[in-house]
């Protein structure tokens, strides 16, 4: 089972929910990354997204658009965030690392290139939030032959149809988009997330994440009981933005304890 | 690339006499397609089926053709620029007038179309992006008379060189939304745009203002904007009794020249020269022209070729006019320039800066400085071509919009 699966499966046995954490990689400095993921490891994140910085994000609000330029003002490269990546996980079996970004950074690398190097650098899945399915072929064999997972997302607008022929191919877990608009945004319905996913969750097994728009304990805990887990990302990019390199590693920690326990009392 | 998917680029089996793209999915080769965030994939789809329909509408047809004559001033006229071809001593230069259209460019006769599409799907929204402010005006003009609310996104930095056509979107009752993030160009406003439609996308349409985006914009803007070399074609062949040589247009995202070119793909013994905003120069490598010196990347919804790092980072770009600042081309032409169907030329501010002046005083013809770079080429090469050539130019827009920015660089405050 890939890692990623196991995570999912462990917290599922114990009857609790995944907390799923994104930071953009490089953000505020490049120093900064490593400390942030063992403290968020720390503070109980099941899997950490580690986002690959792009000049044009076009799905990000503004924390994480915030946080990709002051990544690129440091000139971080996707080969930077696989060697970041790699060291977290020289010293990290557990948690599950995922990359998340914009096709083009894959696509300039070359595909074969990635997927050598992002398994060799221990990396377990694959989110890029403009590679739709239909667009996705070429890729998710090279990543598949090396037992890496491509992420797929659904969202309040996918038909049913087409939520079917997602999930088929979709392996790891599914990302639920929980809201139209941009990640960090502040709008998010419990109703209508709870409405939208239950179809969803009789079509597959695989586990759902739900994201976009949960920013504090308070909203993981309202969203917990609709997926499998929940993910956290503005809310941390935008602490990484505001705190010192000091401050940094022991307020995530503290930040992700306090989603843990709130998911754990969710339940 | 490794991962290029289908074959090099060729007009398929049949040649150019039934090209045919693009194909279901909105590939032209490896070009197009539709790289976008899950939450806009049904609104694609959607938009594409409505078109489907009412492309197949009469009355739909009919209606467009309508609005193109009684509100746009359609048909515009093939002028001959005796004077200027005279001067230059070789080709004959045909210019067509898509400046004399309503607000002044070609953007309305793809604003119009797509406002009317929006109107049939029930959205009561529409959003643009725009960079001269063109299309924005062209936009918030076919909300005024459809009824339509409108908000434009335009980088800050455009906002500033393109004052009056701001000022022009508000008096239309357009909201403009200066974009601050990234370079504050055209780009960073079609970001900004795709994020307010992720978030309206029930209510809200999004007119793209070129051949650029996820299909089926790239198809769609191009079907509308097909009047002009539909038009062209038929005028040639009414006064000249035949089709023209060559046909030149300015490509910034590339709808004014595939509006010249498309209706003309299918005859081969045509040329099709499109030109590039050269900036600073090729080689200083501070210009708009990702055909002439960018690689295939993805952005804003399709592969197409780029202006980008070595990290597939996009890069800053530069063009003395704002239409044309864009590290992207729509993806027909990235498999044009592939086929060698057409050929892309880069064309530097200074030259297209000369161009509008030449052809401002030779012609009484003030163009705007998208368009001079169009004229710039032929300047250069009209001279050594036979006097019974036919050059066609779009002269895709009018100048006025310029002037400030032409007289800042002469050191003259109006
Ligand atoms: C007059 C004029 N020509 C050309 C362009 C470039 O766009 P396109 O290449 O899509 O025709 C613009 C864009 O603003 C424009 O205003």
């Amino acid at each position: 089972m890939s890692r990623l699966a196991t995570r999912f499966a462990a917290r599922k046995a114990a009857g609790q929910k995944a907390l799923v954490t994104y930071l953009v990689a490089g953000d505020p400095e490049p120093q900064a990354t490593l400390p942030a993921l063992r403290a968020l490891a720390a503070g109980g994140a099941d899997v950490i997204e580690l986002g690959v910085p792009f000049s044009d994000p076009e799905a990000e609000g503004p924390d994480i658009q915030a946080g990709c330029e002051r990544a690129l003002r440091h000139g971080v490269k996707l080969r930077d965030v696989l060697a970041m990546a790699k060291a977290f996980r020289q010293e990290n079996s557990e948690t599950a690392l995922v990359l998340m970004g914009y096709l083009n950074s894959v696509e300039r690398m070359g595909y074969e290139t990635f997927a050598e190097a992002a398994a060799e650098a221990g990396i377990d899945g694959l989110i890029l939030v403009n590679l739709p399915p239909e667009e996705a072929d070429a890729l998710q064999r090279r990543l598949a032959a090396r037992d890496l997972d491509l992420i797929f997302l659904l969202a309040p607008t996918t038909t049913e149809a087409r939520a079917r022929a997602i999930l088929k191919r979709a392996s790891g877990f599914a990302y639920y988009v929980s809201l139209k608009g941009t990640t960090g945004a502040g709008h998010i319905d419990p109703e209508d997330v709870a409405t939208r996913l239950a179809p969803l969750r009789t079509m597959s097994d695989l586990p759902i994440a739900i994201g976009f728009g949960i920013r504090d304990g308070e909203t993981a805990q309202r969203m917990a009981p609709l997926g499998d887990g929940v993910v956290v990302g503005s809310a941390i990019v935008r602490r990484m933005g505001t705190l010192s390199l000091e401050e940094q590693p022991a307020e995530l920690e503290g930040f992700a304890r306090s989603l843990r326990e709130a998911l754990d009392a969710s339940c | 690339m490794t991962q290029a998917k289908g074959s090099p680029a060729s007009p398929g089996p049949a040649g150019w006499s039934q090209y045919n793209l693009p194909d279901a999915q909105g590939h032209f080769g490896q070009f197009g397609g539709r790289f976008v965030a899950e939450t806009l994939m049904h609104a694609l789809d959607e938009l594409e089926a409505v078109y489907r329909e009412r492309m197949g509408d009469k009355g739909f047809q009919a209606q467009f053709k309508e609005e193109l004559r009684s509100y746009v001033g359609r048909p515009t006229p093939l002028y001959h620029a005796e004077r200027l071809s005279t001067e230059l001593g070789g080709a004959q230069v045909y210019m067509k007038r898509e400046d004399l259209n309503h607000t002044g460019a070609h953007k309305i006769n793809s604003a119009l179309g797509q406002a009317l599409l929006a109107k049939h799907m029930g959205k009561r929204r529409i959003i643009a992006e725009t960079g001269a402010g063109q299309h924005g005006v062209a936009s918030a003009t076919v909300a005024a008379r459809l009824g339509l609310e409108c908000v434009v996104y335009m980088g800050e930095e455009d906002v500033r060189r393109q004052s009056p056509n701001v000022y022009r979107m508000k008096l239309l009752g357009a909201t403009v939304v200066p974009v601050t993030s990234g370079s504050k160009t055209l780009k960073d406003a079609l970001n900004e745009a795709m994020r307010d439609w992720v978030t309206n996308v029930d209510h809200t349409h999004y007119i793209i203002g070129t051949v650029a985006g996820p299909h089926p914009y790239p198809m769609i803007v191009r079907d509308f904007q097909s009047v002009i070399g539909e038009e062209t074609r038929a005028q040639c062949l009414d006064t000249l009794g035949r089709l023209p040589d060559t046909l030149v247009a300015c490509v910034g995202g590339g709808s004014n020249a595939l509006g010249l070119f498309y209706p003309f793909i299918r005859d081969e013994s045509v040329r099709l020269v499109g030109v590039e905003a050269g900036g600073y120069g090729i080689a200083s490598g501070q210009h708009a022209a990702p055909l002439s010196a960018g690689v295939p990347g993805v952005l804003h919804g399709n592969r197409t070729y780029l202006m980008e790092d070595e990290d597939g980072q996009i890069i800053a770009t530069h063009s003395v006019s704002a239409g044309l600042d864009y590290p992207g081309v729509g993806p027909e032409h990235a498999f044009l320039k592939d086929a060698q169907r057409a050929e892309y030329v880069a064309v530097t501010d200074d030259d297209a800066l000369a161009a509008f002046h030449h052809v401002t005083r030779k012609e009484g013809i003030i163009s705007a400085l998208e368009t001079s770079h169009a004229l710039a080429w032929i300047l250069e090469h009209a001279p050594k071509l036979p006097k019974d050539h036919v050059i066609v130019v779009n002269l895709s827009g009018r100048g006025d919009k310029d002037i400030f920015t032409i007289a800042e660089r002469e050191g003259i405050s109006l």
